[in-house]
């Protein structure tokens, strides 16, 4: 970082400038003129919060997917089905247990488990061709999703979190000071919150795996080299299907996650497939900090595109991957 | 059927395979037999998809690029005719009429193409498939949550065709014969497309764009090119499509019926342009009388199983289940045509070399 500075002045005082400037957006109580501007400073705040809260959602589905891809060359578009699958699990689980942790697990490893099925059953079986195998995985998310319905219809579930993980937190962000003199405070639900932290537990659980574990290691060197990696004694199959049962784990996993924080109903796979589509394509294939970075782009850009032009949120979303393509067309973090 | 030889102009009839006459003969006089239901929602609504899915063969077969957007370039022109030509719903319809609404659907929706061609050709392969797949989602949302100008929602209605010549084009007969019309003609012209220059490189770039750019070859432009004449086509079905329904909304274009397109190109086969015309009678007549078989709701996992099954079993689709069953039927026959094609050949090739 000393480096950057030495190296960057006028670069590292303009973000110096910025990140000054957007603190102070979020901790100052706003003058009149910025309020005429930009509207309440709670439609703010919330929407900054609600989208970094969606990016650890985008963040946990898109992980698992840019993994596999990574390793595999394999473009899994079964993931939003798969997200959809442990949601349900999970809300059969927490529902008939009474205890949402296990339901949590319990989608998790279930997950994970169907796609190891998926990698030996099938995808062993073309490998190399990443076309058939993508096809492949269309006609399952077909299939998947048409018996999804015909099980759980078409109604909307709503997951019941413990007692201590519902409910508003008071955050020491003060919105407005009335005319008494009193100051509001923001209040933020506190599983939003939670799904913040668990997807950056998540993403450096990640990290220490990839970068500081023998597993780790070896999936490293699949992306980089994978013949050479199975000429050097790795039995590469097992490991392929390690990172597809992680991958397709992770989720499930978020399907629980994001189905407590939001909801569960049909037509959420095709939702966050597109999200975690987007999300890589900005990001960079195959990596996972490339995963983070994009999830906190599209994240924020849709809950603002929301909060301040409703009409075309979606939109501006896309705009940002046909930004991102045309300048640097295997995304921000990506490698060739 | 050889094409070259076709549109070379030494071409006789007798040179046409009796299957391919039978097939034209049959298609020509399928509305003097068949019931109003057979003739509009089986033969029409089968041309129509397969009009779009051969969009999409073209760019895949011989381009190498699955586009899974064709179908939204398809509902663009759809939404065109219903924005700028007539409607019963009161938003937009500026009543242009249909000999400039028509042609200006096409050309939009074939410059939208080639617009989503220019963004995704600058990937290759699997990530092709990604970002249109992700355009073609967009799309949909886009004109579900735009009420100015795609109605949102409710989208539009009471889109008719322009009465011509005293015939009304929503008739059974007369729109089968326009259906079959336009993609008997964009068929012989993919067929024909494919042998021309412009078709051959496309297919050299499938196979080997860096060599084709070490060529001199604008790979870029070819591609983008290619999106632009799949657009047309695309585009072209769309018109008719929405003159088909009569309506297009959102659902016209969502992720279902996308996929759907994609379903019926690759069970088809993606190898001849034929293939998609064969996926789509497939996917329609499963789609009307799968009820019999099972309950209606369960429709998407047939057509999924169905599917999945081609692709697990069958990579080139029902046309090269077809090539690999007809050698073992006609293995003698083949093997003599063969033959006698071979000495034509020798006899051809001996006659410069004796001069020289």
């Amino acid at each position: 970082m000393r480096q950057f500075v030495e190296r960057h002045r006028v670069w590292a005082f303009i973000i110096f400038l910025a990140v000054a400037a957007f603190l102070w957006l979020i901790f100052a109580v706003w003058p009149d003129w910025l309020v005429d501007s930009l509207g309440r400073k709670k439609t703010f705040v919330n929407t900054l919060l609600n989208g970094i809260t969606l990016a650890g959602l985008y963040f946990l589905v898109a992980s698992g997917f840019t993994l596999v891809f990574g390793l595999m060359r394999n473009v899994n578009l079964a993931h939003g089905s798969m997200y959809l699958l442990g949601a349900y699990i999970g809300y059969e689980v927490a529902t008939a247990s009474g205890n949402w942790f296990l339901g949590l697990a319990v989608a998790f490893l279930a997950i994970g488990a169907s796609g190891v099925l998926l990698q030996v059953l099938i995808f062993r079986r073309m490998e190399g061709d990443d076309l058939r195998q993508t096809l492949v995985t269309i006609g399952i998310s077909i299939i998947a999703a048409d018996l999804m319905l015909a099980v759980w219809t078409g109604n909307t579930y709503q997951f019941e979190p413990p007692e201590w993980l519902f409910g508003a937190v008071t955050l020491p962000i003060i919105s407005v000071i009335k005319a008494s003199g009193d100051p509001v405070y923001i209040k933020y639900p506190m599983f939003r919150l939670t799904v913040l932290v668990v997807a950056v537990a998540v993403g450096i659980g990640l990290w220490l795996f990839l970068n500081r574990t023998k597993l780790g290691m070896m999936i490293r060197a699949g992306v980089n080299d994978r013949q050479m990696l199975a000429a050097s004694g790795v039995n590469v199959q097992l490991l392929f299907a390690i990172v597809f049962a992680i991958g397709a784990g992770l989720a499930g996993f978020a399907g629980v996650i994001g189905g407590t924080a939001l909801s569960i109903a049909p037509g959420e796979d095709v939702r966050y497939l597109l999200a975690s589509l987007i999300v890589v394509i900005v990001g960079g294939l195959g990596s996972v900090t490339g995963a983070a970075i994009g999830a906190l782009l599209i994240g924020l850009a849709e809950q603002f595109g929301l909060a301040y032009f409703p009409t075309y949120g979606v939109v501006l979303t896309f705009l940002i991957m046909v930004f991102v393509l045309a300048v640097r067309p295997q995304g921000v973090m990506g490698g060739r | 059927m050889d094409a070259r030889r076709l549109l070379s102009g030494n071409f006789s009839f007798a040179d046409l395979h009796p299957g391919v006459l039978l097939v034209i003969v049959f298609l020509l006089a399928y509305p003097g037999f068949a019931s109003d239901f057979f003739v509009f929602q089986i033969g029409a609504y089968t041309l129509i998809l397969g009009t779009i899915a051969l969009s999409l063969m073209m760019l895949g077969g011989y381009g190498g690029m699955v586009s899974l957007a064709q179908l939204t370039v398809a509902g663009l022109a759809g939404y065109l005719v219903a924005i700028v030509g007539t409607n019963s719903v009161g938003v937009m319809g500026l009543g242009w009429p249909w000999w400039i609404t028509v042609p200006f659907a096409i050309l939009a929706a074939a410059v939208f193409s080639a617009l989503i061609g220019a963004i995704s050709v600058r990937t290759e392969g699997i990530y092709t498939i990604m970002i249109t797949l992700a355009i073609a989602v967009a799309f949909f949302y886009f004109v579900r949550q735009n009420y100015v100008v795609f109605n949102g929602f409710t989208g539009f209605a009471g889109i008719e065709p322009p009465t011509l010549f005293g015939v009304y084009w929503r008739d059974p007969v007369p729109f089968y014969y326009l259906s079959l019309t336009v993609a008997g003609g964009f068929y012989a012209a993919v067929l024909y497309a494919s042998r021309s220059t412009f078709g051959l490189s496309l297919q050299a770039i499938r196979d080997n764009p860096r060599r084709m750019r070490a060529l001199g070859y604008d790979v870029t432009l070819h591609r983008v090119f290619a999106y632009f004449l799949a657009g047309l086509i695309a585009g072209t079905a769309g018109v008719l499509m929405v003159w088909f329904n009569g309506r297009i909304s959102p659902g016209s274009v969502g992720v279902d019926i996308v996929i759907d397109i994609l379903v019926i190109a690759v069970v088809g086969g993606m190898r001849h342009p034929i293939g998609p015309f064969l996926g789509a009678l497939v996917f329609v007549l499963l789609q009307n009388f799968a009820i019999d078989l099972i309950d209606r709701e369960r429709f998407n996992t047939v057509i999924g199983l169905a599917f999945l099954l081609v692709v697990l079993f069958s990579p080139d689709g029902l046309l090269g289940l077809w090539q690999r069953v007809r050698p073992k039927l006609r293995f003698a026959r083949t093997a003599r045509y063969e033959a006698g094609r071979a000495e034509e050949r020798d006899r051809q090739g001996a006659g410069p070399l004796e001069q020289t």
